[in-house]
């Protein structure tokens, strides 16, 4: 059962530094040390550069946290539904478009929590509540409890093929699930809620200074994106090798531990621990 | 099932391959496709076969009226304590139907998914070459007929305990709602037991599957009923293009399912 096509591991540069055992290369040295400037440059203009805003004051520099991670975390669930098909309908199943579905989907999980977590911090400082009934939340957030639900179905066990399969139909699934729950929600919220008018992006005469910030965050939280999803690919494809040569290796160590006792004794050890552990890898 | 050792296997529907997207093209062709008089059974055959099967099951074990039945009253008992205030019930009592019908949905597909692995009986259909598409759509019409069965038993008990009335003019509407609400979570309900069907500790994950995607019914069917029987003054019309909406979820997830079945449950 070979489930790691090795000359894809090669190109993602599993092989390729084995003595650093890291999962860095040039390219994503360089793509790290990109996303901390831009970063830096979000700070700098998200918290100095850019004016608080006429109404939200200073609370409107979370937007520049908010509003990036939650357009970087729908990419990265796009990603996840295009890998997912690509896995499933193509001739060649390559765990490769298997692992970048689920590495995109750890992502951006942890952005759309970002995004709810820092919403809920904005809401508290401009509305005076850290939650409303609102369809834009309120899918959001089974959106979150959704692809918390795919990531548990990819850790359910069983082989990678079964994993890959498994996972590629949820993600799909969730592609079909996503824009039901939106639509019902935003129906229910029209006719129950004539009062509240929560307009999230209030001010669209946004000052020059403020899109440019916003910009910065949408770049630097798409570098980091890629920076992680290229690191957590790899850090999986290397669990599914030792995965796959975990028992090699354990089967390997057992047998030069019994040559090591058979050397040291000068007999052969009694025990015909070779023949056992071979059946059970048999098995 | 008796119509195993007599079927021709080169003549069954192929094992559908998930790398293939020939067989994806038209599912709902292949479900009405009519089988030559004394071929194997076609798909709505083995379905009402695999439906019927489940309800004998039920009948027998009778754990939906000795069990989930009970536990669905006792749910609806202690909304009641939580909710302390007979204006407060009267109001969300519609919603409260449907959610104790989601917390029995969640037992109901354990359930129906732990009578197929038990004996590997999932396992021997799929050998036997029974088509997934088939066997997805006999657990889903076996688990709607039990499903109905309880939603009906709660609405009784809403105009018992909540003090609802059902007027006359609600009735279709509320028969109709019943149905396609019905349809949609037992979709849903199939899919993801298939997927948790006869392994260990996967019991858990299908209320996390389930709930998020059975929202929508939540919100429809919820809005219909408070439609259909009068609740805070909502009226009948207001009721149908929630029905709409349910409508739409039931096909959107019965095709979808139908489609993933297979796959799900190959292991």
């Amino acid at each position: 059962m070979t489930t790691i096509d090795p000359a894809r591991s090669t190109r993602e540069g599993v092989h390729e530094q084995p003595a650093r055992g890291g999962t860095g290369t040039r390219g994503t040295r360089i793509l790290g040390i990109a996303t901390i400037v831009a970063m830096g440059w979000l700070v700098a203009f998200g918290l100095g550069f850019s004016p608080a805003d006429r109404d939200q004051q200073e609370s409107v520099r979370i937007l520049y946290v908010h509003v990036p991670t939650i357009w970087i975390a729908y990419l990265a669930f796009t990603v996840t539904a295009i890998a997912s098909g690509l896995y499933l309908f193509t001739k060649k199943k390559s765990l490769g478009w298997d692992r970048l579905a689920g590495a995109s989907a750890e992502v951006g999980t942890v952005f759309v929590a970002v995004t709810l977590v820092v919403g809920a911090l904005w809401g508290r400082l401009t509305w005076g509540v850290f939650w409303q009934w609102d369809a834009r939340l309120t899918t959001t957030a089974l959106l979150f409890v959704t692809y918390v639900g795919y990531l548990a179905v990819r850790r359910l066990g069983g082989s990678h093929e079964q994993r890959a399969r498994r996972s590629a139909v949820i993600g799909l699934i969730a592609v079909l699930e996503i824009p039901l729950v939106h639509w019902s929600v935003r129906l229910w919220r029209s006719l129950h809620q004539e009062a509240t008018v929560l307009d999230t992006d209030g001010d669209i005469d946004m000052d020059g200074l403020m899109l440019f910030s916003l910009f910065v965050g949408v770049v630097a939280f798409s570098l980091l994106y890629a920076w992680l999803v290229l690191h957590r690919t790899r850090v999986m494809a290397m669990e599914d090798l030792m995965d796959d040569r975990g028992l090699d290796l354990a089967l390997e160590a057992r047998r030069s531990e019994g040559r090591r006792s058979e050397r040291r004794t000068g007999t052969p050890d009694p025990r015909p621990a070779g023949d056992t552990i071979d059946k059970d890898g048999a098995r | 099932m008796s119509t195993e050792p007599t079927r021709d296997p080169a003549a069954t529907e192929p094992i559908r391959d998930p790398s293939s997207t020939e067989p994806v093209r038209d599912p709902a062709a292949t479900h009405v496709t009519a089988r030559p008089a004394g071929g194997p059974p076609g798909a709505w055959r083995i379905a009402l076969l695999v439906a019927s099967k489940d309800l004998r099951i039920e009948v027998h074990s009778r754990v939906l009226t000795n069990q989930v039945l009970p536990f669905a009253g006792v749910t609806m008992v202690i909304f009641a304590f939580a909710l302390d205030a007979d204006s407060v019930l009267q109001r969300v009592a519609p919603g409260l139907v449907w959610l104790a019908t989601m917390f029995s949905l969640l037992v109901l597909v354990q359930r129906a998914f732990a009578v197929e692995a038990e004996d590997g009986a999932l396992d021997a259909m799929r050998v036997a070459g029974v088509d997934a598409r088939a066997i997805y759509l006999g657990k889903l019409l076996g688990l709607g007929v039990q499903l109905l069965v309880l939603e009906v038993v709660l609405l009784f008990a809403a105009v018992v305990l909540y003090s609802q009335t059902v007027p006359l003019e609600g009735v279709v509407l509320l028969v109709t709602t019943l149905i396609s609400a019905t349809c949609g979570l037992a979709a849903v309900g199939t899919l993801y037991g298939g997927l948790a069907a006869g392994f260990r500790g996967r019991e858990t994950l299908l209320p996390l599957l389930t709930l998020p995607a059975v929202a929508p019914v939540l919100i429809g069917a919820t809005r219909a009923v408070e439609a259909a029987l009068g609740t805070a003054g909502a009226v009948v019309s207001d009721g149908w293009p929630w029905v709409g909406l349910l409508v739409v979820f039931a096909v959107a997830f019965g095709v979808g399912g139908s489609l993933a079945f297979g796959p799900l449950i190959d292991e």
